[in-house]
């Protein structure tokens, strides 16, 4: 099986030489830039910026990461059980209402989670 | 020897994909802004080449030589690496994809999940350039864009999952080869699922109505605002690369991947003589006009490009002709799919363009919204529903169609309640409005 990857790790080197060698390439065909003062400044509409942007931003960006993090393994979890449900390899494949009955309590309990999520407000970009 | 021999080919298709996809890309810029002309009645690119066709190489060329510019306050070595992540991951999810049921750089059994896992990767490309930049446009724009991402993450996989219930394997070949048993595309069996990936791919690739982190207006260029020259061109790059790979798995997925309309019905055969005579005709076009173009090197580009076309045109009849039984002959399916894999992935690619020229930006609020409290219970309910119209038919032996249709009404049922619910609350009667936000 790994034998597989090895165009995969292939392609990957190349991929990521593609741009790396392009980038370093014409560094030195390219005029050199003469770049100073204001140019080098992050622009902010023309006015000298404010401040440096190491700081902090709206709680809301956590709370939609966390909520990733709960959706998404649940998501990865159903990718196995659809491969069960429906595989053609004999004597691998869930029987029918066993794999809709585990699904449904799985996705049900998430469900009650989403509902309580909603209930809270934790769905509200406000 | 004989080790190295089954390298061989995946290896240049590696090589093949490398070079052409910044082409690729390329030019898909070239088309959308010709559709985007159209749609607004004019003209678009018409200087560089024969309509414009050479542009992207100017594009190309003049980014390559633009002054590049590291702001004094970045984060020097995260700013380097950040676009090289995002081309990167954008481009490696397309290992695992079949164009054609010949050219795929690896067929691995869990294809899919590969796909999804190496291209999600890309957030790291977007939110390290964000906040590398030191930026307050760049970091608020690559904080919107993850949040995007992921919100839309969720429904684009469980989309899928409805898809694979069909399918019941994760290799992107095997499913493909289930729609050509069936003779059914996913796209019919699974509407509701088409539509929710459908959305999040757009939101997904930062595309308009959803291109909130790029919201010119609000964001300037969001995570990019600070990139300039070679490296925002990577960024672009890994943008239309991501547009490339979403669409082809909605291809694989849903659209029945390398397989040509009708594909089983002996009937429709006359089909396989399209892509040539389509071909022929391109090739035709560029020759009438070829004497009308102003400049000499316009003449020669567009009989150049004829020639290619008529190139394509016998390597994709020269199967058709062959005695059955050669290797020519058996070399149709390999060449005829990957042209029915392009060419859906060409119509996906333009329907995105349609969507972007057709609706206004959603707002930010809106955006989160629509996926948060319609896409993930819609693409939850929908799983579910698959899952019971599949065991109707496994378990009481129900026909597929009633059974697969009941599953699709009860999940539209769903979509029309969280619809009704949605509109209560995107409209609060007078009285009652929520507080309004200021901040991200």
């Amino acid at each position: 099986m790994p034998r597989q990857y090895v165009p995969i790790l292939v392609f990957a080197v190349l991929a990521m030489a593609f741009p790396a060698v392009t980038l370093v390439l014409f560094k030195y065909i390219r005029p050199d830039s003469r770049a100073t003062g204001a140019k080098l400044k992050p622009y902010e509409c023309g006015i000298p910026p404010e401040g440096d942007a190491r700081g902090r931003y709206s709680v809301r960006f956590y709370i939609v990461a966390i909520l990733f993090v709960i959706f998404d393994v649940e998501t990865i979890f159903l990718f196995p059980w659809a491969v069960l449900f429906s595989t053609r390899e004999e004597g691998y494949r869930l029987t029918p209402i066993y794999g809709l009955a585990s699904m449904f309590v799985f996705l049900g309990i998430l469900i009650i989670g989403y509902v309580w999520l909603y209930r809270k407000g934790a769905l509200e970009w406000v | 020897m004989n080790v190295i021999m089954p390298y061989v080919l995946p290896v240049l298709f590696a090589l093949v994909i490398v070079a052409l996809l910044p082409l690729l890309a390329g030019y898909i810029v070239l088309v959308e802004r010709k559709v985007m002309a159209d749609m607004q009645v004019r003209l678009g690119p018409m200087r560089v080449g024969p309509h414009g066709l050479l542009q992207p190489i100017a594009d190309a060329v003049k980014l390559l030589l633009k002054e590049d510019i590291i702001p004094e306050n970045a984060d020097r070595l995260v700013f380097w690496g950040a676009p090289l992540i995002s081309v990167t991951a954008a481009m490696l999810a397309l290992a695992a994809l079949p164009i054609g049921p010949f050219f795929q750089i690896a067929d691995l059994n869990i294809g899919l999940l590969f796909i999804l896992g190496v291209s999600s990767l890309g957030i790291f490309g977007i939110v390290l350039g964000g906040w590398a930049s030191n930026s307050h446009y760049s970091l608020l724009g690559a904080l919107r864009s993850a949040a995007q991402l992921v919100s839309y993450e969720t429904s684009a996989g469980l989309a899928i999952v409805g898809a694979l219930l069909l399918a019941g394997t994760l290799s992107t070949r095997g499913i493909v080869q289930a729609q050509s048993a069936t003779g059914w595309w996913f796209i019919f069996v699974a509407p509701v699922g088409f539509f929710i990936y459908l959305v999040a791919s757009i939101a997904e690739t930062n595309r308009a109505p959803f291109d909130m982190p790029e919201a010119e207006s609000e964001l300037v260029a969001g995570y990019m605002t600070e990139y300039s020259g070679f490296r925002w061109a990577l960024y672009f790059l890994a943008e239309y690369t991501n547009m490339i790979v979403v669409a082809s798995i909605a291809t694989t997925l849903f659209l029945g991947g390398w397989l040509r309309p009708f594909a089983n019905t002996p009937l429709f055969n006359f089909l396989d003589y399209l892509p040539p005579l389509l071909m022929l005709g391109v090739a035709g076009y560029c020759f009438w006009r070829a004497p009308k173009q102003p400049v000499a090197v316009q003449k020669m580009f567009m009989v150049a490009v004829g020639l290619l076309c008529i190139a394509l045109t016998l390597a994709l009849a020269m199967p058709l002709a062959a005695p059955a039984g050669s290797l020519l002959a058996s070399s149709k399916a390999g060449i005829h799919g990957a042209f029915w894999f392009l060419f859906k992935v060409a119509a996906y690619i333009y329907v995105f363009m349609w969507l972007r020229f057709t609706f206004p930006r959603y707002r930010f609020d809106q955006l989160m919204r629509l996926g948060w409290q319609f896409l993930v219970p819609l693409s939850i309910v929908n799983v579910m529903g698959m899952g019971l119209g599949l065991a109707l038919h496994r378990q009481l032996n129900w026909p597929a169609a009633p059974a697969l249709i009941l599953g699709i009404v009860l999940t539209l049922a769903a979509g029309a309640y969280l619809l009704a619910t949605g509109e209560k609350h995107e409209h609060p009667r007078v009285g009652e409005e929520e507080e309004t936000s200021v901040d991200a």
